[in-house]
């Protein structure tokens, strides 16, 4: 055995995933599962997701991005807000079916962490997506524990009220991963019109893995993310993994 | 009577009783108090005024029971509910009217509900019950919410309003005494001295300087069980625990029903004779002690046990019949796992409506192809058709935009939202959305162009045109934004 396996053994050993295996969810996109640890998004961990420029109001492609993400579970998903503007057509063409998502409208904030973290708790959902502007340190840790008990993924969808507030996004979480998705302009057609939505995700923090950043078509009916064509086998590919996030 | 029994609803109707030796009209309908008969008129007098007059014999204990039903039904809006002879309910509505939308909206459900069942009413919330009493009678509208901790809404009310002797409302009115305010400016001693303590024992309760219980009503037919402490509790953990003991005995009784519980009520009755109330409602009939328990026990920290509690009561106030299901074999598929419990948790914390799926509705209109249905409603796999492709934010309301855009039908190649000028590069559209004239008129010829525009940072957004770009009476041919696309 190596020097490298044995820290990382004892690594896992202090993590506290005693002889329980890691399980992952898997994207689909080989660029993007190589950079995470386990080859896929981690089940029973809390994810932070928050939109770039603009989108840190709107949230709008950070919110597809998570219902792609939530699609690809299995059970009930819980999405939290404190307002709803969701338009639930296209969460269904993100893939999340009206079906299997419960929405709870609370209050404020911390109403809105109370019912994440009862999701969280529960164990029988495939995920738990909350909107949530503010998430500290101590309620973020709750939130994975919580997380880690049950094996549900938990998806904090950061989103602000205004554009000065998302420097909050710097602040450190308990979060697993961290997330910036922001909209790039769609890939080109032939004729006139506007193509699939085309997404530049930028990994900005990750356990025990390196932040990265791809630009990929965005969630297409079945929750997945896709390379973009023109990409597929061009020069490009090692371009997007060479390219590191700074943030 | 009812139905093909009843008199046309015109013909002025009176309900006849006696009133010592004389028959005397005790109740009249609009038409009969519109040819000029009023209550206490003499029977006699009252037939020989009207011709066409149909005369009804007074049932107070009918009345009274049919009353008590009425109450029953109430407590659909809140635990404590009971009959306020002889005409009306009252409802201890404190913490429970969030789970309606308010008490504006509580009130309008309440009498919509009354008027589906033929029954005209006013309703009022007030801060005692004695005020809501007055305001619900007297007030000049047909809901009436006062405002919290001040009594000036019922001042100028008549002193009838307020449940007392009508020999003493009259004796006070040749007085000279003619609102409310009138009363609680006068000084107490004498009052009490001619009659009696119960005058200002009314006011007081009216005020609200005097507390007043409601005793809530008990349906025989109800499960419920029951404890009384021969000493006070009042700690939290001691609460818990009896709360264990409570659910226990009620599934016990009703797994002898056959029923499970869809609505609990938990009533603590305090030393200082008032009522502390839980409600935990369920998605689905349930008889699990755990699951009933965690409900109840999730909120004991809203009750207040003040000097500490002597009884304490469990109701099942709603119960649909439970019948023990097969479970499937685990062979042939993997059964989603049942959150129901977690939906009954949330609901507890967070109230009814804030709880919800969406599900497609046949509409065009964007607004309208969603709406919200229970979280547990069954799910029939429907969704929206998927050829258009929709925004992930939808805007409350659509917001005008200024554009600068090529009529007819070409999507705009600038425009400006919030301040903020876009420059249009690509454009998909128009998708062509017609006003619904089967529900409003004034939708006949309307239509909405929808576009999906992105601009140069590839932001993309949902614009519409009010109006087909050419004929005036499909709209006014302004820009909206509608939506943001992710």
């Amino acid at each position: 055995m190596t020097v490298v396996e044995q820290l990382r053994e004892r690594i896992a050993r202090i993590e506290g995933a005693r002889g329980r295996e890691r399980r992952v969810l898997p994207f689909g996109v080989a660029p993007l599962d190589s950079v995470l640890p386990g080859g896929g998004l981690a089940l029973g961990a809390l994810h932070e997701v928050a939109g770039g420029g603009n989108g840190a109001v709107d949230g709008a492609a950070a919110a597809l991005f998570a219902a792609g993400i939530a699609a690809r579970t299995f059970g009930k998903v819980l999405w939290c807000v404190t307002r709803q503007d969701l338009f639930a057509p296209a969460m269904a063409q993100a893939g999340l079916k009206p079906g299997r998502v419960i929405y709870v409208e609370a209050g404020d904030d911390k109403a809105l962490l109370a019912c994440f973290e009862e999701g969280l708790r529960h164990g029988g959902l495939g995920a738990v997506v909350a909107e949530v502007a503010r998430l500290s340190m101590p309620s973020s840790r709750r939130l994975q524990l919580s997380a880690e008990s049950s094996g549900t993924i938990g998806i904090a969808l950061r989103r602000w009220r205004r554009q000065t507030d998302a420097v909050d996004f710097g602040q450190p979480t308990a979060a697993v991963t961290r997330w910036r998705v922001t909209v790039l302009p769609s890939s080109p057609l032939p004729v006139p019109g506007v193509g699939r939505a085309r997404w530049q995700i930028e990994l900005i923090r990750c356990r025990a893995g390196e932040s990265a950043d791809f630009e990929l078509d965005a969630c297409d009916a079945k929750g997945h993310l896709a390379l973009p064509s023109d990409l597929v086998n061009g020069p490009g590919q090692t371009d997007v993994r060479r390219r590191r996030a700074s943030a | 009577m009812s139905g093909d029994a009843a008199p046309p609803r015109d013909t002025p109707l009176v309900l006849v009783g006696r009133e010592g030796r004389r028959r005397v009209v005790v109740a009249a309908d609009g038409a009969a108090r519109r040819v000029g008969l009023h209550v206490g008129m003499a029977a006699t007098k009252a037939q020989a005024l009207v011709k066409e007059l149909v005369i009804i014999e007074a049932e107070p204990q009918a009345d009274h029971a049919a009353l008590e039903r009425l109450a029953v039904w109430a407590l659909r809006y809140s635990p404590i509910a009971a009959a306020d002879p002889p005409d009306g309910l009252v409802i201890d509505a404190l913490g429970a009217s969030h789970l309606f939308g308010g008490e504006a909206a509580m009130l309008g459900d309440m009498l919509e509900r009354l008027s589906a069942a033929n029954i005209a009413a006013q309703a009022a919330v007030a801060d005692t019950w004695g005020a809501a009493h007055a305001l619900s009678r007297f007030a000049k509208k047909q809901t009436f919410i006062a405002q919290p901790h001040d009594t000036h809404d019922i001042l100028p009310l008549p002193i009838g309003s307020l449940r007392l002797d009508p020999a003493v409302v009259a004796t006070l009115r040749r007085l000279g005494f003619e609102s409310v305010g009138d009363l609680a400016k006068t000084p107490r001693a004498p009052l009490t001295l001619r009659f009696g303590p119960e005058l200002l024992r009314r006011l007081d309760q009216a005020l609200g300087a005097l507390s007043e219980p409601i005793e809530p009503i008990r349906p025989a037919e109800i499960a419920e069980v029951q404890q009384v402490f021969g000493e006070p509790i009042g700690a939290p953990e001691t609460i818990a625990r009896y709360i264990g003991k409570l659910v226990a005995s009620l599934c016990d009784l009703l797994e002898t029903k056959g029923q499970g519980a869809r609505r609990l009520d938990l009533l603590f009755y305090r030393v200082d004779n008032r009522v502390e109330v839980i409600r935990a409602g369920t998605s689905q009939p349930v008889r699990d002690v755990k699951r009933l328990t965690r409900l109840l026990c999730d909120k004991v920290e809203s009750i207040d046990p003040g000097f500490g509690i002597e009884r304490m009561r469990l109701a099942a106030t709603l119960t649909e019949p439970l019948k023990p299901l097969q479970v499937r074999c685990s062979l042939i598929d993997n059964p989603e796992p049942d959150v129901s419990d977690l939906v009954d948790t949330l609901t507890n914390r967070v109230g009814e409506r804030r709880l919800y799926r969406f599900a497609p509705v046949a509409s065009d209109v964007p607004e309208r192809s969603v709406t919200r249905i229970a979280p547990m409603m069954p799910d029939n796999g429907e969704s929206w058709p998927s050829h258009w492709p929709r925004p992930s934010r939808l805007l409350l309301k659509p917001e005008p935009v200024d554009t600068v855009a090529l009529l007819p039908d070409h999507p705009p190649v600038t425009f400006t939202w919030r301040g903020i000028r876009h420059r249009v590069k690509r454009a998909d559209g128009p998708e062509r959305v017609f006003g619904e004239w089967w529900k409003r008129d004034a939708e006949l010829s309307t239509v909405r162009d929808y576009f999906q525009v992105e601009n140069e940072a590839g932001e993309r957004f949902w614009l519409f045109r009010a109006g087909d770009g050419e004929d005036a009476a499909t709209g006014s041919q302004a820009w909206f934004i509608h939506g943001i696309f992710g």
